[in-house]
């Protein structure tokens, strides 16, 4: 891959603190890369240390090839959109979105006539005039938006934007985020915690963890197949197992856990050896409810259901099992019209093997 | 209903009494300067500027005036600038020593202020700079800089953090930031800090007397001619003084809690 942006070896430590080590990624031009985490796991530094924010205690940044870590903030070329929008309460709209070009020493005609030019794509020009408080949260975003993009860079950093916004203003501005990027060519890096907007947007996805990174991938394969208990623990809705691997045979794995002998097939680099400790992990999503015995299936597990919860068109139901273990299913409604869900009432859980997957445990 | 009424009543009336305590002394001073008697009796003897003339007549009385206006504009300018460059260093450094930079910038105003004059005029004379205008501002800027820097570092301490380096990020190296970003932010609590300084400058006498020697600023003239005989023209240049100092302080008070118009505070160039 043709890296435009090249982290190596990137670590940053504050006093005894480390809040980022190791972080290695290669960025190609014009790719959607989301950094996903929980809050303190380092995102927000690495977005920081890209925009020269904070100098790295160790490692190397290249952009295009050259070497920029110890460049100063102000001569790179990398807006970001700020969490809190940091847009400049004492300046106008349209100043605002000036700022970058008068840093750049543009002429005064022409910087109006950009600013103006990008008000006018996101559609708040009649706003030009006005104070940034007069706008809504919406308008505001664009706003920043627009002050970051109006002196054309080639990579745009968004850090959270989108997490002061209503829900249904948060599915707009992904899908203007989406459009923007394609159509603008250039490279955004995402910082969020949330996987709606990651998944959503990003063609990768990178998920950290305690400073490290601990997943890289397309995001379907991220959610799919997570690296590690962490990752499967916080993408998606994924039940978790400890067990043993009993036997190995054709490409599958019967594990003993909690519940009884699971199957699992393997990945072909997956090559566990009888008694290796694994996590179990099936997606809540996999799993199919029925009232009584349904047939041959790869995994049976009985259980009485505990509750369920409703989110839109998808259900979750809570059950758990004789020996006390707890499974999350997801399903739609219609996939639950035949089954009568009371609490206390008997499930029968089955998925094909194809659905789970096992993790090195530890 | 009817009680609670009265309770409200009652608290407005407390109110109106407290402020009436506060001002009726300033208020007959204010008053009798424009009666025509010689001693403040009841009833008023009649409407006259009299005793403002006289006070312009008084040789001692103008040039006082004048060093009391340049101590105060000079010691306003000073001191916010002062106040403004110790109120960002807190702001944006974290260096050993921080709290006991603080406690020292904030200081001075705790010191009772007839030890700092005196002090004052014990140094001073030591290094030559006594008995002179520029003396005055010397003290007069000690005192004042912690007023300045603390209305400066409130205003700092509402600014979205994230501002500054979203300057840096759009190109702005520190010097632009400072005056693009930074100065247009902190300009109300700047221009209040200036008229809160000039009134603090105008109206202290203690460390002035002290220090002054022949160049007395007003308050310091209104002090030697109260020990000398009590005159009304006292009345004149008392209401004065006060108009002018309550002026910069409400002046303050306006900046300080106007929103400022988004246009016209920043250059255009």
């Amino acid at each position: 891959m043709d890296s435009f942006l090249s982290l190596k070896g990137i670590e940053k430590r504050f006093g005894a603190y480390v809040a980022v080590h190791d972080i290695n990624l290669d960025i190609a031009q014009g790719e959607f890369v989301a950094i996903m985490g929980p809050s303190g796991c380092g995102k927000t530094t690495t977005l920081r240390i890209i925009a020269g924010l904070e100098q790295p205690s160790a490692g190397e940044i290249r952009m295009r090839g050259e070497p920029v870590t110890n460049r100063k903030p102000w001569e790179r070329d990398s807006p970001l959109v700020w969490q809190s929008l940091a847009l400049f309460p004492f300046l106008s709209v349209r100043k605002n979105v000036e700022f970058g070009l008068k840093m750049r020493r543009v002429p005064a005609a022409e910087r109006r006539r950009r600013a103006m030019h990008w008000l006018e794509r996101l559609g708040i020009a009649e706003f030009a005039e006005r104070d940034v408080s007069q706008l809504s949260g919406g308008q505001r975003q664009r706003v920043a938006l627009a002050r970051a993009l109006v002196t054309e860079p080639e990579i745009l950093l968004l850090d959270e934007p989108l997490s002061a916004l209503d829900a249904h203003l948060v599915v707009r501005m992904q899908a203007e985020l989406t459009r923007l990027h394609r159509e603008l060519g250039i490279t955004f890096l995402y910082v969020t915690h949330s996987q709606s907007e990651a998944f959503a947007m990003a063609s990768r996805v990178v998920i950290m963890n305690r400073g490290a990174i601990e997943q890289v991938g397309p995001a379907k394969q991220v959610y799919r197949q997570p690296a590690s208990r962490f990752v499967a623990e916080f993408v998606g809705t994924n039940n978790i197992l400890g067990g043993r691997v009993e036997r190995v045979a054709d490409g599958h794995a019967v594990v003993a856990t909690p519940v009884g002998p699971l199957r699992a097939a393997l990945r072909p680099e997956q090559r566990p050896a009888a008694g290796d400790p694994v996590h179990y992990v099936v997606s809540a999503d996999s799993i199919t409810l029925s009232a009584g015995a349904n047939g041959e299936a790869d995994n049976v597990v009985e259980a009485t259901m505990v509750s369920e919860q409703f989110v839109g068109s998808v259900v979750t139901v809570y059950a758990e099992t004789a020996g006390g273990e707890e499974f999350r299913v997801q399903a739609s409604q219609n996939e639950l019209a035949g089954i009568d869900l009371v609490p206390g009432g008997a499930l029968h859980l089955t998925w094909r093997a194809e659905s789970a997957y096992l993790l090195p445990s530890g | 209903m009817t009680g609670e009424r009265a309770v409200r009543a009652a608290l407005w009336l407390y109110v109106l009494a407290v402020f009436a305590f506060i001002l009726a002394p300033i208020a007959t001073s204010f008053v009798v300067s424009f009666n025509v008697d010689r001693f403040p009796t009841l009833p008023l003897g009649g409407f006259s500027l009299r005793w403002y003339e006289d006070m312009m007549g008084d040789p001692t009385v103008l040039p006082a005036f004048r060093n009391t206006i340049i101590a105060g504009v000079t010691v306003a300018v000073i001191s916010t600038f002062l106040g403004f460059t110790a109120a960002y260093t807190d702001y944006r450094y974290r260096f050993f020593g921080k709290s006991v930079y603080l406690a020292l910038a904030l200081l001075p105003p705790t010191i009772p202020v007839i030890i700092l004059g005196l002090a004052m005029l014990i140094f001073l004379s030591r290094v030559s700079l006594f008995g002179q205008l520029h003396s005055v501002i010397i003290a007069h800027v000690v005192i004042c800089l912690p007023f300045a820097m603390a209305l400066i570092r409130l205003r700092l301490s509402q600014m979205d953090p994230s501002l500054e380096a979203a300057a840096w990020n759009l190109g702005a190296g520190e010097w632009r930031t400072m005056r693009g970003v930074i100065l247009p932010f902190t300009m109300p609590a700047i221009l209040s800090a200036l008229f809160i300084t000039m009134a603090v400058s105008f109206d202290e006498y203690a460390i002035a007397w002290f220090v002054s020697g022949f160049s007395e600023t007003l308050p310091v003239r209104i002090l030697a001619m109260l020990q000398g005989r009590v005159s009304p023209r006292i009345n004149a240049i008392g209401s004065i003084v006060f108009t002018i100092s309550i002026t910069l302080v409400i002046l303050a008070q306006v900046i300080l809690l106007l929103r400022l118009p988004s246009r016209g505070q920043t250059d255009d160039g």
